[in-house]
């Protein structure tokens, strides 16, 4: 390969760009090299954590292929009150042929509610997501790596927001971003965001505080590395590998958050978009009018979205926090010695043989001087033995190791 | 076998015409401490406290001593990691002790560092091709990242990692710890540094990997014409591999010589003390004469020689104090026992008079029950006991004034680094014993 | 043979510990990992068997496994002979009742072994109520301050934290509470790797004065000789699971058989080296270790037979130990003793 060509003096690559290309796709390769391990460990992962891991990543699957495909997914469109074919649906009607999960009060139907509500929540969750990752890691770096009065005043400002009740809170966000021109689904999302940042801001700082006292960022330093530099390519790829745990267990959260604006009225309107949480606020008189379906669905959907990331958060924190990770370790088996090892007494005389016997010698005996004892095998030639038992109970300094089990 | 290369033997000579690379002069490194409620400042640990020597180019300077002498700090504050709060630092002509973060960071180029730990001074989420080149990048040596690779390729064979293309691509994780030192060792000879302030890079290796490290840097110094400051606390390797030694003890320089004439012939006792605490396979059974205690604190160093307080041959000048006269009776009641102890102890009302810091004179509340002439008689047998301690050569009266029980101190004074014989790379030794 | 009137007084004794064929494998992607690969040793009483070897030849493993401290997954098989039982496959709880009054451990780090919140007073209460629970407040501090003076800590500092101790003297503290039970059998396992020289050797004279002053039974866990040809009466050299050679201490440091105790004699920096020599290569991988004798890929030395057949244990005249080809040329066929030719070891494979 011409790219890891050591031998600097002959002549250099014959093609020097698709060299650079290359060794550029490389390095862009190993930019965020830390999540790497991440793969390996979530492979890794064995028991309860494997099933979380697995269940929330299925019925997340489900949920953003629902979202991502409800224009086919969905028979009608979530503000239609006819079929194609311009046959009004029933007001309130049970499921049927045609509308398989019913209708509601506005005649709508509830499944495409329901598949297009979720598109609605994907689309509330990455942008609020997105949003408060890029602001919460960015402060947190900044600050935990700062440090000083900037510090100072940002942790203040999160735990004060953090002291709030989060709904509270999303509702006073929500006011102040109405009428911004991206429509509800963007409103929705800034007053989610406002909710979370303090939680990624607070676990990044914290990992970029311990990072910054690592001794490669030391290493940075007396490189010559800018603080920016050392910011970006020494604390942040480090600190990040904590923020996925966080984000799918917001994702949770923020569609929580979501549903419950959504029931009190606040954020998307219904003409904007299907919102799970609206539907189950027009859907409480239903109940009492023994109309269960309406109510059913977007309920239905709410708690498996939700167990879904949450089920995906608990399974990737378990699998990537190393106090938390429990591996299978198969526990070793030890056969039975098949080879022992042969004992061998030595004597050694003048001519240097090696004479063994069943009787060890004692090792007071002089090296070179010292003839071989009476008892010992006669001949040149070393013969090995099984050391029987009698030798167990003499005076060698430790027992012979392998006794021929 | 690999021998020492010969350069090191023959630049010895030359050395003295050889350019001075670095010079520093009283140079101070104090840590502000801090406590209390309101921050309020409280003292300072001077963890280097007057430190001069003059480094030239092409040798390799250790800094030997135990943790606490200030060894790695000196090494840091060369390369500006850590300011200094007084003296001055020369880097070739140049003050660089007082110039900011900013004005040394393209100096970073020539002056580079070895950590001691190959398993954390490498950032875990970056491979090593990254890293090691990314001293390059940061002062914009090489234009790509493609040239910038095979420099680093080349680099990692240098330090033995070959070939290269098995370890370019790897993080630190999958990397022995020699390995690890190794790509350390890339990254900082990488931009073609003058010094390598290297802080004890074989201690945390294993021991079989230590030699390979050490030959490694012998053989870096030789192709790349490197100067080494080499901080350890491990003599032996100190003997080795460096040209000459500072021997440091609590932010002070005691002994600086060439390497042969301090291990021939050591003269500050602390250097006796370090020479003698080596175990060596081959010296099995040979009692050994360990001084006592342990590194004081440097918050609150002893008042005169800093060593006096474990120096077994000290005498009446090295700075006698209060705290002494606490730890001798610490020592007789270690030996005396539990008994004799709990008697005895009950001599002194006021145990905290003993523990103040710089007391030339001290005066003893005698406990309920006692007098001042009970401690005097006390302190008078326990001068029976350990006639041979050297803290006695230190006083000059034990007495009851009044109330109190008085034990006055010699007049002690703090031993300069003073130049033994006449020429100008001899040894320097601060001791009172060596005129 | 400087001992030859100690030894047989020594060997006349009754072996505190004797492990017979120990093994400890533990389990791992790759297959079992035989970290301790049937290993026999004796300590007798007041002994010190140094145990000395590069990292990942099973040294700590051979020091816990003796005293049954093992992850899970691992497993132990041959016999630990202690006080007439065998440790091995003993019930977990009647071990924990002999680590303490009858086995003891000292570790590498004393700091995370002391709790922080607990005087050091608090330590040796606990110590001592776990395992005489008669003992009333005032004996408790008798045995406590005596354990502790042995150790050259004033009494002044009895009821002091942790943390206000230095690293030299929490180490000691580790020891006297290691200590204070008295314990027949020790291990220690790299007491002195954290801190500096001079503390270094005080400890190891304290360690060394403690073979004389009690019977206790040590085996002390290092990787530096000069501390072993110090404090240790026996020694014995770990390389990949094995014990390849023990013996004496001073006749295994003055006069070496196995090619490997050699290496690791050469290699070894002090203050008699005046050229760098190290052995090439790392330990092998304890899931596949070579056959034969596993150090013949990094040995000087090795034949033909060394790769093929793994070398008996020979008993030499001195009363050492090593399980080595070379001094058994008889055992082995002519062309079994030409030179191997080895493979090259580039810095690649290092440890």
């Amino acid at each position: 390969m011409a790219t890891t060509e050591i031998n600097p003096t002959p002549n250099p690559a014959p093609e020097p760009a698709a060299t650079a290309a290359e060794a550029a796709a490389k390095t862009k390769g190993h930019r965020f090299g830390g999540l790497h391990k991440i793969r390996a460990q979530i492979r890794e992962t064995e028991g309860v954590a494997k099933y979380m891991l697995w269940t929330g990543l299925v019925l997340s699957g489900i949920f953003v292929i629902a979202a991502v495909f409800a224009p086919w997914i969905a028979p009608y469109d979530f503000d239609t009150y006819k079929s194609g074919s311009g046959e009004r649906f029933p007001k309130q009607g049970a499921p049927s042929g045609t509308n398989w999960f019913g209708t509601t009060v506005q005649s709508l139907d509830v499944l495409s509610r329901v598949v297009w509500g979720a598109r609605t929540a994907l689309e509330v969750i990455l942008l609020s997501v997105v949003f408060s990752l890029i602001v919460g890691v960015l402060l947190g770096l900044v600050s935990g790596f700062v440090g000083g009065w900037l510090d100072r005043v940002l942790v203040l400002i999160m735990d004060t927001l953090f002291a709030f009740p989060y709904l509270l809170l999303a509702i006073v966000a929500a006011f102040m971003f109405q009428g911004l021109p991206g429509g509800g689904v963007l409103t929705t999302a800034l007053a989610i965001t406002v909710v979370y940042i303090p939680q990624y801001f607070r676990v990044v700082r914290a990992s970029t505080l311990s990072a910054r006292e690592a001794v490669y960022v030391e290493a940075a330093r007396a490189m010559g590395a800018k603080p920016t530099t050392i910011m970006r390519r020494y604390v942040f790829s480090n600190v990040v590998q904590s923020v996925p745990v966080i984000t799918t267990v917001n994702a949770a959260d923020a569609l929580g958050t979501l549903a419950g604006l959504g029931f009190l009225g606040f954020g998307i309107q219904p003409t904007e978009a299907a919102e799970w949480g609206y539907d189950v606020s027009r859907s409480l008189d239903d109940i009492n009018a023994g109309m269960w379906w309406t109510a059913t669905f977007p309920c239905v959907a709410i708690v498996l979205a939700i167990l879904g990331f949450t089920l995906l958060g608990e399974g990737l924190n378990e699998a990537l926090n190393p106090s938390m990770r429990r591996r299978k370790i198969a526990k070793a088996v030890i056969p039975p010695i098949t080879n022992p090892r042969k004992t061998v007494t030595l004597t050694a005389t003048a001519t240097g043989t090696a004479t063994t016997a069943g009787a060890a010698t004692k090792a007071t005996v002089p090296a070179q001087a010292d003839p071989p004892p009476a008892e010992t095998a006669s001949g040149d030639t070393a013969s090995e033995t099984a050391a029987p038992d009698t030798t167990a109970p003499d005076t060698t300094p430790t027992e012979p190791q392998e006794e021929g089990k | 076998m690999p021998t020492k290369p010969d350069t090191a033997a023959s630049s010895a000579p030359a050395a003295d015409a050889s350019e001075t690379l670095i010079e520093v002069a009283d140079l101070q490194v104090h840590f502000p401490l801090r406590g209390g409620l309101f921050n309020r400042h409280a003292g300072a640990v001077k963890a280097v406290d007057g430190v001069s020597f003059r480094l030239r180019k092409g040798e390799v300077l250790g800094l030997v001593g135990e943790s606490g002498s200030g060894k790695t700090t000196l090494g840091r504050t060369l390369l500006g990691l850590n300011k200094a709060t007084g003296g001055s630092i020369r880097y070739r002509g140049k003050e660089i002790a007082g110039l900011r973060e900013g004005e040394l960071r393209p100096l970073r180029r020539n002056l580079q560092m070895v950590f001691q730990d190959p398993h954390a001074s490498l950032n875990p989420a970056m491979d090593i091709a990254t890293a090691v080149g990314h001293p390059l990048q940061v002062h914009g040596l090489v234009p790509d990242a493609a040239e910038r690779r095979v420099k680093v390729a080349e680099t990692l064979e240098r330090v033995g990692l070959s070939p290269a293309e098995l370890f370019l691509d790897k993080f630190p994780s999958d990397l022995s710890g020699g390995q690890k030192q190794r790509a350390v060792m890339a990254r900082a000879i990488i931009a073609g540094p003058e010094l390598l302030v290297a802080d004890e890079p074989i201690s945390m290796l294993d021991m079989s990997v230590r030699a390979k490290i050490l030959q490694l840097f012998l053989d870096l110094k030789r192709d790349l014409d490197l100067t080494y400051v080499y901080v350890t606390h491990d003599l032996a390797s100190a003997k080795f591999f460096c040209d000459r030694i500072a021997i440091m003890y609590l932010g002070r320089v005691v002994e600086i010589g060439p390497t042969a004439e301090i291990f021939a012939n050591p003269r500050h006792p602390y250097t006796k003390a370090l020479l003698g605490a080596i175990p060596d396979p081959e010296k099995v059974g040979v009692p050994r004469n360990l001084p006592r205690g342990e590194i004081p604190d440097a918050a609150q160093p002893p008042l005169g020689c800093a060593f006096h307080p474990r120096c077994p041959v000290a005498v009446a000048g090295c700075g006698w104090e209060a705290r002494d006269l606490a730890a001798l009776l610490d020592r007789h009641w270690l030996a005396a026992g539990e008994d004799a102890r709990l008697t005895e102890s009950a001599l002194f009302a006021r145990p905290a008079e003993l523990a103040t810091a710089g007391l030339r004179t001290v005066s003893l509340t005698p406990g309920k029950g006692h007098t001042a002439a009970d401690i005097v008689e006390l302190l008078g047998r326990v001068r029976e006991k350990t006639r041979d301690d050297a803290f006695w050569r230190g006083v000059t009266a034990v007495e009851a004034r009044g109330e109190r029980a008085c034990v006055d101190f010699a007049e002690g004074s703090d031993p300069r680094l003073r130049l033994v014989g006449g020429t100008a790379d001899t040894v320097s030794v601060a001791c009172h014993l060596v005129a | 043979m400087t001992d030859t009137d100690t030894t047989p007084a020594r060997e006349a004794a009754t072996p505190v510990l004797s492990a017979r064929d120990l093994r400890v494998w533990y389990g791992s992607k790759r297959g079992p990992v035989a970290a301790v690969d049937g290993v026999t040793f004796d300590v007798r009483p007041g002994e010190t068997l140094g145990l000395v070897g590069e990292s990942g030849c099973g040294k700590s493993t051979l020091g816990r496994g003796v005293l049954g401290l093992l992850p899970p997954g691992a497993a132990v098989d041959g016999e630990v002979r202690f006080a007439g039982r065998n440790l091995v496959g003993m019930p977990a709880k009647d071990l924990q009742a002999l680590r303490g009054p009858e086995l003891g451990l000292i570790f590498q780090e004393p700091m995370t072994r002391l709790n922080p919140l607990m005087k050091v007073s608090d330590h040796f209460e606990e110590a001592l109520r776990t395992h005489n629970r008669g003992l009333g407040k005032a004996q408790i501090r008798t045995r406590a301050l005596d354990a502790l003076r042995g150790m050259g800590i004033p009494a002044s500092r009895y009821d002091s934290y942790p943390h206000e101790f230095s690293g030299g003297m929490r180490q000691r503290i580790m020891i006297a509470l290691a200590l204070v039970l008295r314990p027949a059998f020790v291990v220690a396992d790299e007491p002195t790797t954290a801190l500096d020289v001079l503390v270094e050797a005080q400890i190891i004279q304290i360690l060394a004065d403690l073979r004389r002053n009690f019977d206790t039974a040590l085996v002390l866990i290092t990787h530096n000789l000069g501390i072993v040809a110090e404090a240790c009466d026996r020694v014995a050299v770990m390389y990949a699971g094995h014990i390849v050679e023990q013996g004496d201490a001073r006749e295994v440091f003055a006069n070496p058989q196995h090619p490997y105790t050699q290496e690791l004699l050469r290699s070894t920096i002090s203050l008699g080296t005046t050229g760098l020599h190290f052995i090439p290569g790392a330990p092998p991988d304890l899931a596949d270790p070579p056959a034969g004798c596993r150090f013949h890929p990094r040995c000087p030395k090795a034949m033909r037979v060394c790769a093929d057949e793994q070398p008996p244990e020979v008993l030499l005249p001195t009363g050492s130990r090593t399980t080595c080809w070379l001094p058994v040329p008889d055992m082995t066929t002519a062309e079994g003793r030409l030179p191997l030719e080895a493979e090259e070891i580039g810095v690649a494979d290092e440890a």
